[in-house]
């Protein structure tokens, strides 16, 4: 197996991801948590960047770290009580058991598509000499597929409409209550 | 082979969704305008809106004829009569649970929630017609987020928050793994659109466990939209603690759009090689799905009747009926990939259009209900009949329908699935029905038993009914005894229809 620049950045970026991720679900504090998550999704930036995307790289940064994960950490700090959990229960060994096949399983079903895509070795991908070119202008693609009407313009629109329903809906869910209305509208109108 | 560009056919493939959005939208706008005496009149604006964007899309949206100029918008949906007729029987759904929530006094004057629960519809709408794997997916999304929202919309009552946050969990998870079977399957293939998907996995050479693997994942998300076991955990809760109006949105609108776009995706992305032509070297791997389908089906349709045996509650009880239910249609699923005459899918299409009927009919006699008496216990329906003839005769009709009784919609809508069965070479999976079925003739008779020949303390007090459950139990009510007696072959004509579309591919 031939060590190169960029399968030892991609073992790198791994580790990032995956130690991160372990560190989120077996630390107690919650807010250490929130901040290993900040790790690991760095980690998969750096991991879209290898892979020569760096729109998702980029996208990866500002809205998972930049404003998801700082959601989090604001939910966190706002909800007293809740800073202190215990990571595990009784089902953990379960929960691990079930990982531990599902992972086997998945890798079981890499492996050979691995082989038959002529792949060896889990760092051939990034060590490929002469690696497809990417287009200078795939971002200003990205974007015209997105209000192309034979491209992705129904899906955009259609999550557009969502995030005005989920908007609207989250707003009726944590808004103060306005005096009985919650309760009963005026007589009149119930009757 | 290229998608259609036709613009103007484009515009009326979308036509309901555009008219709904728009509808949403002004229901936003009026809940701000209009006075607070006069805001229970938005949910006649969103019922009659919605039941009005039905007549719209019958009259000027059909279908076009040819497959290649069906497939629209970048080959995101397909406009065809499955569409169309899943369409018209989520937007009643939808149109009957507005007009129910009129009923609800905490609900019933928020433009919000009307406006939440069309956004639900739309998606389920799309559900019915998406072609493409990410469509597919928002679709999806759109009908599970804006439902994680409306089940726990009553703030203050901790069974509804309680069942809007298992509904979440349960779903977040599903959607999760069903995204990572749809990317495992564009990782293979390098297609997003669920026609050229199928053609490229039936003429590659991918290992069998691979594929096996990807559709399990998918089959996760489809099997907790339609409640089927073991996904169905979330659901005597989220059944009990939402509002009811959300309830009969649940087991009807985004029940008929799991199930069209179920049967679309599977027929399409794993086709029975007799399909793609019969070319030589074709992978066949619809064994995979029907296999998988049956099973659910056996484990869905024996637990569901067996743990509703036990249950006290009228919203329990249905919960766990929704969920033999979803064991019946998954009969007609399994069905479906062996018939080029399409009967397995135009049974399922014709039992999905009965039971969205026959639920909004069930859930409104028990917001009645329950509105009357605080209560939801089957004990407490004890003398109905005397106290509100029409009302229990509804009741009745509509149990009589699930349990499979003549003259109601539900008796045609269950000889057709059996004999899809039958005539698919599955008579096993037929009998389990059949035994299941006599099963459910016991619970479902006990609530009619109680309602006619128990006496209860307040005998003679009817129950009020407004006019706009008039409306909405009139339609249902009327939809099951049509459809069960006289009207029977013109909807099995047009579900016949539809399902031919089913078995045209690319």
């Amino acid at each position: 197996m031939e060590l190169t620049v960029e399968s030892l950045v991609f073992l790198l970026f791994s580790l990032i991801t995956l130690g991160g991720a372990l560190m989120v679900v077996t630390t107690r504090n919650l807010f250490h948590a929130a901040l290993f998550l900040m790790l690991s999704l760095f980690g998969v930036a750096g991991l879209f960047a290898l892979l020569t995307a760096p729109f998702l790289a980029g996208i990866q940064v500002v809205v998972y770290i930049g404003a998801i994960a700082i959601l989090i950490i604001f939910a966190i700090m706002l909800t007293p009580q809740v800073t202190a959990v215990r990571p595990t229960n009784s089902q953990w060994i379960a929960g691990v058991v079930v990982a531990v096949v599902l992972f086997a399983l998945l890798v079981s079903i890499v492996t050979p598509l691995m082989s038959e895509l002529g792949v060896e070795g889990w760092s051939a991908v990034f060590t490929e000499k002469n690696p497809p070119p990417v287009p200078a202008d795939s971002m200003a693609r990205l974007g015209e597929a997105f209000v192309d009407p034979q491209g992705y313009m129904l899906p955009f629109e259609v999550a557009s409409v969502l995030l005005m329903a989920a908007l609207v809906g989250a707003v009726m869910l944590v808004r103060p209550a306005r005096g009985a209305e919650d309760e009963a509208p005026q007589a009149g109108a119930q009757e | 082979m290229d998608f259609s560009t036709d613009v103007q056919a484009s515009v009326l493939a979308v036509l309901p969704e555009i008219l709904m959005t728009i509808l949403a939208v002004a229901l936003l706008a009026l809940d701000v305008v209009w006075p607070d005496a006069r805001k229970r009149d938005l949910g006649y604006v969103a019922g009659v809106g919605l039941l009005a964007v039905i007549g719209v899309m019958l009259v000027l949206a059909p279908p076009p004829g040819e497959v290649s100029d069906q497939l629209l918008l970048g080959g995101m949906i397909r406009h065809d009569q499955l569409a169309q007729i899943f369409r018209a029987m989520v937007i009643l759904g939808g149109a009957l649970s507005c007009l129910v929530t009129m009923g609800v006094p905490r609900l019933q004057h928020r433009g919000d929630f009307y406006a939440v629960l069309i956004v639900a519809v739309v998606g389920a709408s799309l559900m019915s017609a998406a072609a493409d794997l990410i469509m597919a997916f928002i679709a999806l999304e759109m009908t599970s987020i804006t439902l994680y929202l409306l089940v726990g919309y009553l703030r203050g009552d901790v069974r509804s928050s309680e069942a809007g946050l298992k509904y979440f969990l349960f779903g977040a998870f599903t959607s999760a793994l069903t995204l990572y079977g749809l990317s495992l399957l564009y990782g293979f293939t390098g297609e997003t659109n669920i026609y050229r998907l199928g053609g490229v996995l039936g003429r590659s050479d991918l290992p069998d466990g691979a594929v096996a693997v990807s559709l399990a994942l998918v089959a996760v998300g489809f099997a907790f939209k339609i409640s089927a076991v073991p996904f169905h955990f979330w659901t005597p809760d989220v059944y009990e603690g939402a509002p009811t109006p959300i309830t009969t949105l649940l087991s009807t609108a985004s029940k008929a759009g799991s199930v069209a776009l179920l049967m679309r995706f599977f027929l399409a992305v794993f086709p029975p090689a007799g399909l793609l032509g019969a070319l030589e070297g074709v992978k066949d791997y619809s064994a995979l799905w029907v296999q998988l389908v049956a099973v659910l089906s056996v484990v869905s349709m024996t637990l569901g009747n067996v743990l509703a045996l036990v249950q006290t509650n009228i919203k329990r009880l249905l919960a766990y009926s929704t969920i033999a239910h979803a064991g019946y249609i998954l009969i007609g699923v399994a069905a479906i990939s062996t018939d080029k005459s399409a009967e397995g899918a135009a049974a399922v299409t014709f039992y999905m259009f009965m039971y969205v009927l026959t639920n909004a009919l069930a859930f409104g006699v028990v917001i009645l209900f329950a509105n009357a008496t605080g209560s939801e216990q089957i004990a407490d329906f004890a003398g109905l009949s005397r106290r509100s003839p029409w009302l229990a005769l509804a009741m009745t009709l509509a149990l009589l329908s699930l349990a499979g009784i003549p003259p109601a919609a539900g008796f045609v809508g269950k000889f057709l699935l059996f004999r899809a069965a039958v005539d698919a070479n599955m008579v096993w999976l037929a009998l389990v029905g059949i035994i299941n079925v006599i099963i459910g003739l016991y619970y479902y008779l006990i609530v009619v038993k109680v309602m006619y020949m128990e006496r209860g303390p307040e005998d003679g007090r009817p129950v009020r009914v407004d006019t706009p459950y008039v409306w909405a139990l009139g339609i249902a009510a009327a939809g099951v005894l049509l459809f069960g007696t006289i009207m029977v072959s013109p909807l099995v004509d047009w579900a016949t229809e539809a399902a031919r579309a089913l078995y045209i591919l690319l």
